[in-house]
């Protein structure tokens, strides 16, 4: 297999987990601004590290509806969902002779789908609807690799992009949300919002999966722990790291040889499952989230460099 | 009738819209038609989609039907829920103060009150519920009381409901459909959320244990997926994240309750039950039933398991017992009932039965065990004939019935055709009650979709909209 062809794939993955992440974010986002009069545009904006794109961009500062027209429809932001989505299917469709007929109708079916929505007057465009047709259909796309594609290297590469995708956005939420909530990062409070924290749950789908869990009245702490640390939940920053850290074990096998990408998947994903939630609050929730991320940024760099991607 | 009815929206001094209707005027004035029907036929969808349905008694296809939803909200200024949420506490506390008492030593009986045959020979007094000390003397957890209003200032309760209340997934699930299908109109008003009901249940049942485990487990008990109300027992189990439970998933063993599960039996501390009394226990109730435990009622007894709603409630909310709740606030609170009771004749009594008989064309007769709007006669809208056949119901089981002045419920706009019309609704607010009484703001408010009909039921053609309560 090429290079190019992997590149193609980690990218394809990465770009459409980031369309859902973001479709499921501003779903959470309009649900808690409608319900509350917090000014939650900013708090979005921080999650996507834009604050200042955003202020550029929107002369009238600030309002959650252009902040949503920024990160839905907006093709001058790389990672709109307009951008990811059409940056996905251009990787899909340059490797169309590796990804079954399965994968690549049903991506490019979304594609196909939002330009018809954008065809039309943007003043009547149904954003909502939007948002919910990108949700459904990516995870149809994801199903569609899971149940029809060989597990090959190429398999391998897509795993990666998403899982690493999506690990980054989950703790990259927690962290600006933690943040907004609790400022002095002390996660005890008396009575917590229950309001504010079922929206943070809500980010990557995860309120009745909380409830599933604990049975129990949201706390902070452990709403840090169920979106870190649980392996079980699929978006975890844990479960993530121990897809990438699975992908990149297979691709070892195939290759037989290893590099500091294996290094760092396997230090991640164990830093991740032996981590406990009190030692992580005792160093600092935003220290311990910064540390992941950075190297999840560093993983990602590392990967391009032994695997020729770049 | 329908001329007279108070409408919360235009009935404003000098025919002006009222203050918390203004943004859903406003609203109404800006939306055009086709956007209505386009955002109705979307209801639809979503309901379907979420299977939220409900399967009406006689509907022997097995059909599912979704409980029509209008989308203009029916909205309630802070100040007036403040007052009903002061009256709702009240009265709710006097139920459970009664339920107490009347499975207790009965002093209210004593005092004069009440007369004794009223609990006693009360078709849903369960003696087996007797000398029961259940937690934070607590027996109707869930109440659903219903409300109607007639005017600036008059709200009515029209009944209790301390069984098994139902609708409450309603509430939620409208809340859901409203922001995804108005966001517009949401932004534009200050609407307090109601979406923490779960975590309130749950809290409450939890609160109620006999044990004193920091985390209780709680189950629901379904009569299964045949019955009507079985997409709210999944709903409900599923955003409290306990186990939905049938009778057979359950048993018991030594006085203790027990669900069979993978790892092995697992006790249950807390029943949050939607069967009906007499199905509960075989060993206990009537014999015939597959939808209970057997032995449930002896683990009940032993302090083993607690069953919420507790059992025999029904002798606290059937309709002739209604008529004493002024008088239960007095005795049991030493207060003044807030919220009124609809005057009510009963026809047990010679001179009311009298004048019930006189007055049959003006008044909604009740069986005083119904529900879901059947074995009613509304006068003003029903024929000679059929007030004549009513009649001979009555002389036969006097006992049987209560009647009431037709009420002109108030009146809400409402999608009907091809435009918007008033149409009379109710309010059904869900009062918990455990170590302390929780209220989400609003309730379910149910809409009679006919021109001039009263019966808000879902079984008779109802709807329901989703209620606001402006924040202050």
């Amino acid at each position: 297999m090429l290079s190019s062809t992997a590149k193609n794939l980690y990218w394809m993955g990465r770009y459409l987990q980031r369309a859902k992440s973001t479709a499921r974010l501003i779903e959470a986002t309009q649900r808690m601004a409608l319900q509350s009069r917090g000014e939650e545009a900013a708090g979005v904006a921080a999650i996507f590290g834009m604050e200042d794109e955003f202020r550029q961009t929107q002369q009238q500062g600030g309002r959650l509806a252009s902040l949503i027209d920024f990160l839905v429809l907006d093709e001058s932001n790389p990672s709109s969902i307009v951008s990811s989505i059409t940056a996905a299917r251009s990787n899909a469709r340059e490797e169309r002779n590796n990804i079954t007929v399965d994968v690549w109708e049903s991506l490019n079916g979304l594609w196909l789908d939002l330009s018809s929505r954008l065809r039309g007057d943007r003043v009547l465009l149904d954003r909502g609807a939007l948002i919910e047709s990108v949700k459904k259909q990516a995870v149809m796309i994801f199903g569609a690799a899971q149940v029809t594609l060989l597990r090959d290297e190429a398999y391998n590469f897509l795993q990666l992009g998403a899982f690493l995708e999506r690990g980054d956005n989950t703790a990259r939420i927690l962290d600006v949300k933690f943040h907004l909530l609790r400022p002095d990062g002390n996660p005890h409070t008396d009575k917590p919002d229950y309001f504010a924290w079922s929206e943070v749950l809500a980010c990557i789908g995860a309120v009745r999966t909380y409830r599933r869990i604990y049975r129990s009245a949201l706390d902070p702490v452990k709403v840090a722990e169920l979106m870190m640390l649980r392996r079980d939940v699929p978006r975890s920053v844990h479960h993530c790291l121990w897809m990438v850290d699975l992908s990149m074990r297979e691709l070892a096998d195939t290759y037989g040889t290893k590099g500091e990408a294996d290094r760092l998947a396997g230090e991640l994903h164990a830093r991740m499952r032996y981590a406990r939630v009190d030692q992580i609050f005792d160093i600092g929730l935003a220290k311990f989230l910064g540390g992941v991320r950075d190297d999840i940024a560093t993983l990602s760099d590392e990967i391009g460099r032994q695997f020729l991607l770049d | 009738m329908a001329a007279k009815a108070f409408d919360e929206m235009n009935s404003g001094t000098t025919g002006s819209v009222r203050a918390p209707y203004r943004g859903v005027a406003d609203w109404l004035a800006r939306t055009s038609p086709e956007r209505v029907a386009a955002t109705r036929h979307e209801v639809d969808l979503f309901y379907r989609r979420h299977g939220i349905t409900f399967g009406a008694y006689g509907a022997a296809d097995g059909h599912e039907a979704t409980i029509p939803f209008d989308i203009i909200p029916r909205v309630i200024a802070w100040d007036e829920w403040e007052y009903l949420h002061k009256g709702l506490v009240q009265r709710v506390k006097a139920l459970n103060a009664f339920l107490v008492d009347a499975y207790g030593p009965r002093e209210i009986c004593r005092a004069g009150v009440i007369p004794e045959t009223q609990i006693l020979m009360n078709a849903e007094f369960v003696a087996m519920a007797q000398d029961l000390a259940l937690p934070g003397g607590v027996h109707a957890h869930i109440a659903g009381i219903d409300l109607v209003r007639v005017g600036e200032k008059d709200f009515y309760v029209l009944e209790d409901n301390v069984r098994t209340p139902s609708g409450v997934s309603y509430v939620l699930e409208n809340r859901e459909v409203m922001m995804r299908l108005a966001p517009e109109l949401f932004s534009a008003m200050q609407v307090l959320p109601v979406a923490d009901y779960s975590e309130e249940l749950l809290a409450t049942l939890r609160s109620v244990s006999f044990s004193d485990d920091v985390e209780p487990t709680v189950v629901l008990l379904t009569p299964g997926h045949f019955n009507s109300a079985y997409f709210e027992h999944a709903f409900l189990a599923d955003e409290m994240g306990i186990d939905l439970c049938e009778g057979s998933d359950l048993f018991v063993d030594e006085g203790r309750v027990y669900m069979r599960t993978p790892r092995g039996p697992q006790r249950v501390d807390v029943i949050y039950r939607r069967v009906d009394d007499a199905f509960l226990d075989p060993l206990a109730m009537r014999p015939d039933s597959f939808l209970g435990v057997a032995g449930l009622l002896g683990a009940l007894r032993a302090g083993r398991v607690n069953i919420v709603n507790a059992l025999g409630n029904g002798v606290a909310d059937d309709k002739s017992t209604y008529t004493y709740v002024p008088e239960m606030i007095r005795f049991y609170l030493g207060e003044e009932p807030i919220l009124q009771n609809v005057p009510t004749w009963r026809c047990d009594r010679p001179d009311e039965f009298k004048y019930v008989l006189e007055h049959l064309a003006e008044l909604v007769v009740k069986e005083v065990h119904g529900s879901g709007g059947k074995g009613m006669l509304v006068g003003p809208t029903s024929s000679k004939a059929e007030i004549e056949t009513f009649a001979a119901f009555i002389r036969a089981r006097p006992d049987n019935y209560i009647a009431q002045p037709t009420l002109a419920l108030s009146t809400c706009p409402t999608f009907a055709g091809q435009g918007v019309a008033p149409r009379h609704v109710d309010l059904r607010p869900f009062v918990l009650s455990g170590r302390k009484v929780t209220i989400i703001p609003g309730g379910l408010t149910r809409v009679a979709l006919k021109e001039g009909s009263l019966v808000v039921n879902s079984s008779q053609g109802g709807g329901t909209k989703d209620t606001w309560v402006l924040a202050p």
